[in-house]
């Protein structure tokens, strides 16, 4: 048996920290000004962010440079929060204010649309989370199929789900969905139809433990 | 409601596409025989598709020219589900998504909770948490090595696979309260501790298992046609392996020396047992049922060393009630008994999570059917699929 | 020759007949559904650690019936596109494949349906009309599956028609006659180098030759590992897919009395059939009359019994083994089983010149 675990990941952190740096610096070596940010978190992962125009060769450059040869996913986020909340709202009143800024998250970006997708690199034991942002009238971005060509079925996904355009992608039908269907269920704007028709009733149905008051859950869960 | 703005790009016809396509693999082949071809639907009901793919495959004779999986059948949208759960609603979708090792789907969502949380489970939570994935990996495995012999013809093999894998579910059920979809897991820990006289059952059990391994690798992996049916069928590369993402037992059966469990580093016990790691140099259907055999031998020890030296504590962190998970991004993956099983989890600092990625294995495996399948004959097709090894759950989520 | 002559009653042309069909009928039916009890059934079961069926009747002997009444009362589809009167027609010309196929079998020195001289060569021609019956349920259904099912079904049986034809050459050869009958009087009266103990079964020789016909039957019965026309993980249900109720029913009659009347042919030709050693009884070969009565009775329970052991080696295998694939099959048949009795055959002839 080896030694316990806590101790094993901090000296892998160690090992781990300058590799990271490495990758970083390869893309700014290759891609230039299309790096836009990167984030490494210690003992954690690594982000990066490129404008779309490179997206393609921060593909090539991360499968030949930094070696990066295993596709893992590709997928997109839409950063805009939800109009319907969670789903909560009593059809019955006018819906609430909420707050509508979009704010993006890790290396952050301008765009309510992000395309990411995350490669690894089996010999160094890293993986990479790349995002590029795509444009909010007209989502197009390169397609990474000539690159790796496991992104095939995630593209095809992500543009049925995002409404998101693979340039150079070989067969963008759907997958899932019917050839004629309207809208892109999964961004924010479109509604979870069940639970327009009924909506969620909250957190109350947290049932009580022994010795609970029974006042607030919630003002109890966050203390 | 905004509105949805529809990219002005014209829809591409299936229809039309895949007329083209069997136009062109018919011309392919009336270069040397005036042939005509015919269109296979494989599916959605077949014996052979344990759930509902489609696959059309386009034939000469009973080779395929050009083969094509439709997905979909079973897609439930629980990406789009998890942005209106919270965060310890979502293990009771995940669940579902591979049926046959329920458990493991739970594991990397609630790490990545986790993460994001920056808490860590007591070590019996996740002593257990290990022992559970790797009862739901040969509960999973087990299933398919007997189904592998229904797909090649053998229907015998299945027979005792429900028999021995029966035990496993036993021991899922007693310690969690769910044959299948346990929902057991926690943020910060696990629902309860194990149950009085567990570890001795499932040593017991994993003797049975081995057994098993051994009565399979017997009958099936020592007989002639079952080698001659598989070796040198549907051989993939690892450089092509990794490019479509293949994972797990594909993965290593193309002789990519690659798992999580080994390879990164987690709060799960993997790091304090002693396991091999089979790889294959093949990369043919055989590689990819033979590593199955050996992981599922490898998992029973591996719960056999856990069960030694299981710490004793509580089995749950301090955690909150209402469970807000800070604002952040954090991407989890597993082994699990498909594959590489990953959440890419946002969170905006809410209840529940923000956007969730789920990168299932079976997505990636099958993505490669398309490559793979060309120039087979019809019975291969079935036995490249059976080794290829999907749940339609893990391909549509 | 009189038939029924145990009867002791010379009886009329059509009572002749009438009982023909009638002894027809038992000999298919009966090993047919025994074969489904004791071995689909029950073997199978025990093979995968399962009761099996336990229900209907003690150890659910009844079973069958209860199956056979379900698949009477079943609906009797035909698709829409199918041709339907191939289709309606093809399960019959199977079963009749069966039926003609046991009237050359022997089961006693007066026990028989039909007694001719070319017996041998009427079952190998009569066994091979099931192919024409498969063929039309396969294009017939208007099913993809089943016309590849149909297809491979054709191309394996002619492939192993040819092995199972030339494994019989080496007992003609040796026994000199084409008459059943006779083949298995001589392995009665025969004697191994001056020693009559056992007679002379034709195993004892041809053992190549059992080889290759059992496995040829195997195939030509399209049990695992050559099952491809059915295939059920690959082809649903192959050239049976659309068939329902009845139909269905008289295919899977089929499947399990051929599967009898194959094991009473490979009883006959290698085993030694109805016969006990002549030489136990002072018995002479046949025609001298000398034979007791007693084995028009005992002759079919010999028979039965070799039968169930033959049909036991089928299904058994049938039951462990994967499928081979077509052109593995094809392969097998061409490259292997055909060369090894031919060869079987130049050496039968040599051996046969030679003492």
């Amino acid at each position: 048996m080896r030694e316990p675990g806590p101790l094993w990941r901090r000296r892998l952190l160690w090992a781990v920290v300058p590799l990271r740096e490495g990758v970083v610096t390869a893309l700014r070596d290759a891609l230039g000004d299309g790096l836009v940010d990167s984030l490494i978190k210690p003992d954690d992962d690594i982000w990066v962010r490129v404008s779309g125009d490179v997206w393609q060769q921060a593909g090539r450059v991360l499968r030949d440079t930094v070696g990066c040869d295993y596709f893992c996913f590709l997928s997109a986020i839409d950063w805009m929060p939800s109009p319907y909340g969670r789903g909560e709202d009593d059809p019955t009143q006018p819906a609430p204010e909420r707050d509508t800024a979009i704010k993006q998250g890790y290396t952050g970006g301008n765009t309510r649309m992000q395309v990411f997708a995350r490669v690894t690199n089996l010999q160094q034991h890293f993986g990479v989370t790349i995002k590029a942002d795509v444009s909010d009238s007209a989502p197009t971005i390169d397609s990474w199929v000539s690159v790796y060509a496991g992104a095939n079925w995630h593209e095809r996904e992500c543009h049925e789900m995002f409404g998101i355009e693979f340039n150079g992608h070989p067969d963008l039908r759907n997958m899932y969905l019917p050839t004629d269907f309207e809208g892109y269920p999964l961004r924010k704007d479109f509604p979870l139809l069940a639970r327009m028709v009924k909506p969620w009733p909250g957190i109350v149905d947290v049932e009580l433990l022994p010795g609970d008051s029974g006042d607030d859950p919630a003002v109890e869960g966050d203390a | 409601m905004t509105d949805v703005q529809k990219p002005d790009v014209q829809k591409p016809d299936v229809q039309k596409l895949s007329y083209i396509a069997a136009q062109a693999a018919d011309a392919r082949l009336n270069v040397e025989l005036e042939t005509e071809g015919m269109t296979l639907n494989i599916g959605p009901q077949h014996p052979a598709t344990h759930g509902t793919l489609r696959i059309i495959v386009r034939l000469d004779g009973e080779q395929v020219i050009w083969a094509e999986p439709g997905a979909g059948y079973m897609h439930r949208g629980y990406e789009k589900l998890t942005e209106v759960r919270t965060f310890p609603q979502v293990t009771a979708l995940v669940n579902r998504i591979d049926w046959l090792g329920s458990f493991a789907n739970e594991v990397p969502f609630i790490l990545a909770a986790e993460k994001l949380m920056a808490i860590e489970a007591p070590p019996r939570a996740q002593w257990i948490r290990t022992i559970l994935f790797e009862l739901s990996r040969i509960a999973n495995v087990s299933l398919f090595l007997g189904d592998l012999g229904v797909q090649l013809g053998a229907i015998t093999p299945v027979f005792m696979a429900f028999r021995d894998r029966e035990y496993v579910l036993n021991l899922i059920e007693s310690a969690t309260g769910g044959r299948f979809h346990p929902n057991f897991d926690r943020i910060g820990g696990l629902k309860e501790d194990l149950p009085a006289g567990w570890i001795i059952e499932t040593k017991q059990v994993m003797k049975k298992l081995r057994n098993f391994c051994d009565e399979i690798e017997n009958l099936l992996f020592g007989n002639e046609i079952f080698q001659s049916r598989l070796r040198g069928i549907g051989v993939i590369p690892a450089e092509v392996a990794k490019q479509y993402g293949l994972s797990g037992a594909n993965l290593r059966a193309s002789g990519v020396d690659w798992d999580l469990r080994r390879d990164q580093s987690l709060p799960l016990a993997y790091d304090k047992v002693d396991f091999k790691v089979w790889t294959h140099p093949d990369g043919d259907s055989f590689a990819r049922c033979w590593i199955r055999l050996q992981e599922t031998r490898e998992a029973t020890k591996i719960v056999d060393q856990l069960l030694d030296g299981i710490p004793s504590g509580s089995v749950m962190a301090k955690v909150p009630r209402i469970i807000k998970v800070p604002e952040g991004e954090a991407w989890v993956s597993t082994e699990n008994p498909l594959g590489e099983m990953g959440y890419y989890v946002v969170s905006k600092g809410d209840l529940g999570p923000f956007r969730v990625k789920i990168r299932s294995a079976s997505f990636n495996n099958i993505s490669i059917v398309p490559w793979v399948l060309r120039g087979v004959y019809v019975p291969d097709v079935i036995s490249i699929l059976a080794s290829l090894y999907f749940i339609l759950g893990d391909i549509d989520r | 020759m009189m038939p029924f002559a145990i009867l002791g009653a010379d009886l009329p042309y059509w009572t002749q007949s009438l009982l023909r069909v009638l002894g027809g009928a038992v000999a298919v039916l009966l090993p047919a559904g025994t074969i489904v009890y004791l071995f689909l059934f029950k073997m199978m079961s025990f093979m995968q650690s399962r009761l099996g069926p336990m229900e209907a009747g003690p150890y659910g002997s009844m079973q069958l019936f209860a199956e056979v009444g379900k698949w009477l009362q079943k609906e009797d589809i035909s698709p829409t596109r199918a041709d339907k009167r191939v289709f309606r027609l093809a399960p019959l010309v199977v079963l009749m494949s069966t039926f003609l196929l046991v009237a050359v079998v022997p089961f006693g020195p007066d026990a028989y349906f039909t007694d001719f001289d070319a017996g041998v060569f009427y079952m190998l021609a009569v066994s091979s009309i099931s192919t024409l019956g498969i063929l039309m349920a396969g294009w017939s259904s208007a099913n993809k599956y089943s016309l590849l099912g149909g297809l491979r079904a054709a191309g394996q049986l002619i492939a192993y028609e040819l092995p199972m034809v030339l494994s019989v050459i080496g007992v003609v050869i040796q026994a000199g006659t084409m008459n059943l009958q006779q083949i298995v009087v001589k392995q009665n009266s025969d004697s191994i180098f001056g020693w009559n103990g056992l007679g002379f079964p034709y195993i004892l020789t041809q053992g190549v030759g059992f080889l290759i016909f059992m496995i040829a039957v195997q195939a030509e019965l399209t049990q695992t590992p050559f099952d491809m026309p059915i295939a059920e993980s690959e082809l649903v249900s192959g050239y049976m897919t659309e068939y329902s109720g009845f139909r269905f029913l008289i295919f899977f009659i089929a499947e399990f009395a051929t599967a009898g009347v194959f094991a009473l042919i490979a009883s006959v030709l290698f085993l030694g059939g109805w016969g006990v050693p002549f030489a136990w009884f002072d018995w002479a070969p046949v025609g001298g009359g000398e034979i007791d009565n007693w084995m028009n009775v005992g002759g079919p329970l010999i028979m039965f019994t070799k039968m169930m052991v033959l049909t036991g080696i089928i299904m058994w295998v049938r039951f462990s083994y994967p499928r081979f694939r077509e052109d593995q099959l094809q392969r097998f048949a061409w490259k292997v089983l055909i060369p090894v009795s031919l060869i079987n055959i130049m050496i039968t002839a040599i051996l046969k010149v030679a003492f």
